[in-house]
């Protein structure tokens, strides 16, 4: 009786504010759009019984799904999202695992520390993280102060407002989640295997691509998932440090909802964004798994 | 011996100076005295004076607050319901439903969890506002809460709690004295991460909050997408200040209890 208790609860209000508005989503995918308070048609008239569940039934369609393969803008955005998402996720790796490797490498009562360091920005506010750029990278900002300081450039940059912008945003605050997994990887590695190398004939630099980098790999693939799956369907960094022609996914499906208040085609675009998103989230479970039965 | 050299210190500076400069910076010119953020005019706290002015940034902080303290706290309660579940219930009908809708939030872009919300909410009809707000939050926080608790839930040593039955206690009553004790410390992380997450939410806000109740990170957005204010410098160095310190002191806690925590075991040890 008392677990049936335990068991209902969490279920329910899972069932009640997670499934449930989910289906709604599904549901609305499939409505179309009308000049009504709710915006869509059909409802479901409960009154009316069987008859009006197969009207209601019979209305649904997949127009919206039609409509955006249709508009070029919608594929423009899933694929650019994933561009971003892509070359974000590498630039995070390039610039994470040098990072990940010096940590793991410090001394071991130095390490805590370094970690404390690297999960500290997690707590701060993420917008407040996104924000401390706009100052930076706008053209009268400090960065371009500091570059026609030094005599690099001759007028100042446009950075605010572009890719480049969403990139070093992106970067910034997922930087963490692509360090974290790798030095994980790194500081459980034995150090006697790359001395094993080097008595064996293989140069510094050669041992760490045949040996470092491959006993890493589980934390590399955690890491770029990591970052790679939020990125896909960001919208606080490309609405501010992008410009109008930053285009993602994300902020597709903002303004879809509270600019033209189309409900139907913003669920519809919800629904392929989770549709693009579970292929990464499989892979990514694949390596965990494949992670936990290496330790296991 | 590992090697150290001139490329790992290099790194670890550059990659520090990366993720602190851009806080630092803005925490200097919060106190400039010039409305322009970019150009240096002196020292004053203008900026904190106005900021404590500003009503509208007040009840929105307030609400921010209420909402945090609500939600996190039932996340905290559901999250480590729904742990022990997953851990302990055993098998039960629909168990692989549940655990898919523990870990399906985690990875949900918030755009989607927002929206679906917001039309939950229309669908049954409840005017947005704090309530609204409070459910949103609570719903994906239980799973962080959740996941947080069963991985020390999976850790610990059973038999402890089959000891207590065995001598008699109820399972409330070795839920309290003897499981809860021990996994008090996520269970603190997790409310701790809940409230952190709840605080900092913009996108699953905007979307479930009514005209009734703007919470902070709301404010925060839409007075920054007109561009950069001295104000907002302010108001990130109060919040970053809140962090660094709550998050400083919490380890300093936590390193404390694990210290008293060895004495205890070393004392029990000699006898």
């Amino acid at each position: 009786m008392r677990r049936a208790a335990l068991i209902a609860v969490p279920y329910f209000w899972l069932l009640a504010l997670f499934l449930v508005p989910f289906l709604i989503v599904m549901k609305i995918s499939l409505s179309d759009g009308a000049l009504a308070i709710p915006p869509y048609t059909p409802q479901l008239d409960i009154a009316e019984g069987w008859n009006g569940l197969k009207t209601f039934l019979s209305e649904l369609d997949f127009e919206n799904f039609v409509f955006l393969t249709t508009d070029d803008l919608y594929w423009k955005a899933y694929l650019s999202s994933f561009k971003i998402a892509l070359i974000s996720t590498s630039l995070a790796l390039l610039i994470g695992y040098p990072i990940a490797y010096s940590m793991a490498r410090a001394a071991p009562e130095w390490r805590p520390t370094l970690l404390m360091l690297i999960i500290l920005p997690f707590w701060t506010s993420f917008l407040i993280r996104v924000y401390a750029w706009m100052g930076i990278l706008a053209n009268e900002g400090l960065l371009n102060q500091f570059l026609l300081w030094t005599g690099i450039i001759s007028e100042p940059l446009t950075i605010l407002n572009t890719n480049t912008a969403v990139y070093i945003g992106i970067v910034y605050t997922y930087l963490p989640f692509m360090i974290l997994p790798i030095y994980s990887a790194l500081e459980k590695m034995d150090d006697s295997l790359l001395e094993a190398a080097e008595d064996l004939g293989c140069s510094r630099t050669s041992a760490f691509w045949l040996v470092t980098i491959p006993l890493s790999k589980t934390g590399i693939i955690a890491g770029c998932f990591l970052v790679f799956i939020p990125t896909l369907g960001e919208f606080v960094i490309p609405s501010l440090l992008g410009g109008s022609q930053t285009l993602m996914i994300g902020k597709v499906l903002w303004e879809e909802f509270f600019n033209n208040r189309d409900w139907p085609v913003a669920s519809a675009v919800a629904i392929i964004l989770l549709l693009i998103l579970i292929i990464p989230i499989i892979l990514f479970q694949r390596n965990e798994q494949k992670q936990r039965e290496m330790e296991g | 011996m590992k090697r150290f050299s001139w490329f790992n210190i290099t790194a670890l500076t550059l990659g520090f100076a990366f993720l602190y400069l851009p806080m630092i910076i803005l925490v200097i010119y919060s106190f400039n005295e010039s409305k322009l953020v970019t150009v240096w005019a002196g020292f004053s706290t203008k900026w904190y004076a106005e900021l404590m002015q500003n009503e509208a940034f007040l009840n929105a902080a307030w609400v921010t607050i209420k909402v945090a303290v609500f939600s996190s706290t039932l996340a905290t309660v559901l999250g480590t319901m729904a742990a022990y579940v997953l851990v302990r219930a055993g098998r039960f009908s629909g168990r692989t439903l549940f655990s898919g809708m523990i870990y399906a939030p985690l990875v949900m872009p918030e755009v989607i969890t927002g929206l679906s919300l917001l039309l939950l909410f229309i669908g049954i009809g409840l005017d947005r506002g704090v309530l609204t707000i409070v459910l949103a939050h609570t719903t994906f926080a239980m799973c962080y809460v959740s996941v947080v608790v069963s991985s020390r839930l999976v850790s610990f040593d059973r038999s402890l709690e089959e000891a207590a039955l065995d001598l008699g206690c109820s399972p409330w009553q070795a839920f309290r004295l003897v499981t809860l004790p021990i996994i008090a410390p996520a269970v603190i992380s997790g409310w701790l991460l809940a409230f952190t997450l709840s605080l900092d939410d913009l996108v699953i806000a905007s979307f479930t909050a009514g005209p009734s109740a703007t919470t902070l990170p709301i404010k925060i957005f839409s007075a920054v997408r007109l561009g950069v204010s001295p104000e907002i410098n302010a108001l990130s160095t109060i919040m970053i200040a809140i962090v660094t310190v709550g998050v400083i002191s919490a380890s300093l806690i936590s390193k404390q209890a694990s210290l008293k925590q060895q004495r205890d075991e070393q004392a029990a040890a000699r006898g």
